[in-house]
């Protein structure tokens, strides 16, 4: 072998990287999960700016208060379950695209744990609230 | 882990100007990307002034008259200059398209001519697409039956059936959509791209092939399906007015469908 002739660092066929590791066999579900999460927010959503809008100036025991009855607990906790999911869908998106290599699969567990405790967070919230709610009566 | 700079060698300089011969009347510019493997030197854009009333009417018309009459050394691919073969793929004014459809009058100011994009390029504008052509490869385009085809003729097809393979059998394999894609600009070595995609749904949408869930298994993946992000260059870009992202879509859907 010359000493000149340029280092070639993959000889692999391209057939052979283009198979790569074969199909993950999944991927369907996270895209209808996203298309899924995203209809759901649409109403949820709705449903909570209009109530902002109702609640804007009201004291804080009014808004403990409503965020305290059943109905709207559960709105609530269904808008953040569903905003976070979503939020997780997405993201995982964005890091497929622009995270490569090693720091793919951190970058990927980050954001699965990371949407997961900002979620629970908001779900403890609205626990208390209705704790605190049933609590005063 | 996130590139943020492009590589040294990707800035492009200015090259070398062909004035227009004297007396020409009808001249536009055509502003060219050249690159040779040859020596260390960064890629340039080099400037071909043509008396357009002198050559036919498509952009390949004036880059072989530019081969023939101006400069020997401009290297490009062509070869049944009627939008058939795929071989004059390249970026012009901005859009991937083939050269012997594109006319000259369908461009205002200066004619600019790159390679297809995120491809290696091998010499001008010529790129190698031997991944692509491997991807189109591992998704096995040809028909695959068990059943034993009739003794006394070919398989049959309902009328019906023929329809649905409508704006897929047309696609030439040039390749414009997939390098106008940017999922696979970032994802090319994983992702299919539209046209290998366009290809798989080929074969899927045929009633005589029996392997329709073996290539719905195959393609379900994260990247070789699904990072498709319906940005739709792919649609946009198609010099044959061809869909490779209402393509996609159906697979999707078929995927769904066995699942629901």
């Amino acid at each position: 072998m010359n000493a000149h002739d340029p280092h070639i660092d993959v000889m692999r066929s391209h057939l052979g990287r283009a198979r790569g590791l074969g199909a993950g066999h999944s991927g369907a579900g996270h895209w209808w999960a996203e298309r899924a999460s995203s209809a759901v927010l649409l109403p949820l959503s709705t449903w909570f700016v209009v109530q902002m809008f109702r609640l804007g100036g009201a004291s804080r025991a009014d808004v403990v208060e409503w965020g305290g009855k059943p109905v709207n607990a559960t709105m609530l906790i269904a808008l953040i379950v569903a905003t976070f999911y979503h939020a997780r869908l997405g993201l995982q998106v964005i890091v497929d695209d622009y995270v490569h290599g090693h720091a793919h699969l951190p970058t990927r567990l980050l954001i699965k744990f990371g949407t997961f405790l900002l979620g629970l967070l908001g779900v403890i919230s609205v626990i208390r609230l209705v704790v605190a709610h049933g609590s005063t009566k | 882990m996130v590139e943020l700079r492009l590589p040294r060698n990707s800035t492009i300089g200015v090259g070398k100007t062909f004035p227009a011969p004297s007396g020409a009347k009808n001249v536009r510019t055509f502003r060219i990307y050249r690159w040779s493997p040859d020596d260390d030197k960064n890629p340039v854009i080099d400037s071909y002034e043509v008396d357009v009333d002198t050559v036919g009417p498509m952009v390949l018309d004036a880059i072989i008259h530019i081969k023939n009459e101006i400069d020997p050394t401009l290297t490009f691919r062509r070869s049944c200059r009627e939008g058939i073969c795929g071989s004059c793929a390249m970026n012009i004014d901005g859009e991937n398209t083939l050269a012997c459809l594109k006319p000259i009058k369908s461009i205002e100011g200066d004619i600019k001519i790159y390679p297809l994009p995120h491809m290696p390029v091998v010499k001008d504008l010529v790129t190698n697409l031997d991944g692509a052509y491997a991807q189109l490869r591992s998704i096995q385009p040809w028909m695959k039956a068990d059943t034993a085809p009739p003794p006394d003729g070919e398989r049959r097809q309902s009328i019906e059936e023929r329809a649905k393979l409508d704006g897929l059998w047309e696609c030439i394999l040039c390749f414009c959509c997939t390098t106008s894609c940017p999922s696979y600009w970032w994802n090319g070595d994983r992702y299919l791209g539209p046209s290998v995609l366009l290809a798989a749904y080929r074969w899927i949408a045929d009633s005589r092939d029996e392997h329709t869930g073996e290539r719905l298994d195959e393609l379900e993946d994260t990247f070789k399906l699904y990072a498709c992000r319906t940005i739709m260059n792919c649609t946009q870009t198609c010099p044959k007015g061809l869909n490779p992202a209402k393509a996609i879509g159906h697979i999707k859907e078929l995927q769904l469908v066995r699942k629901l």
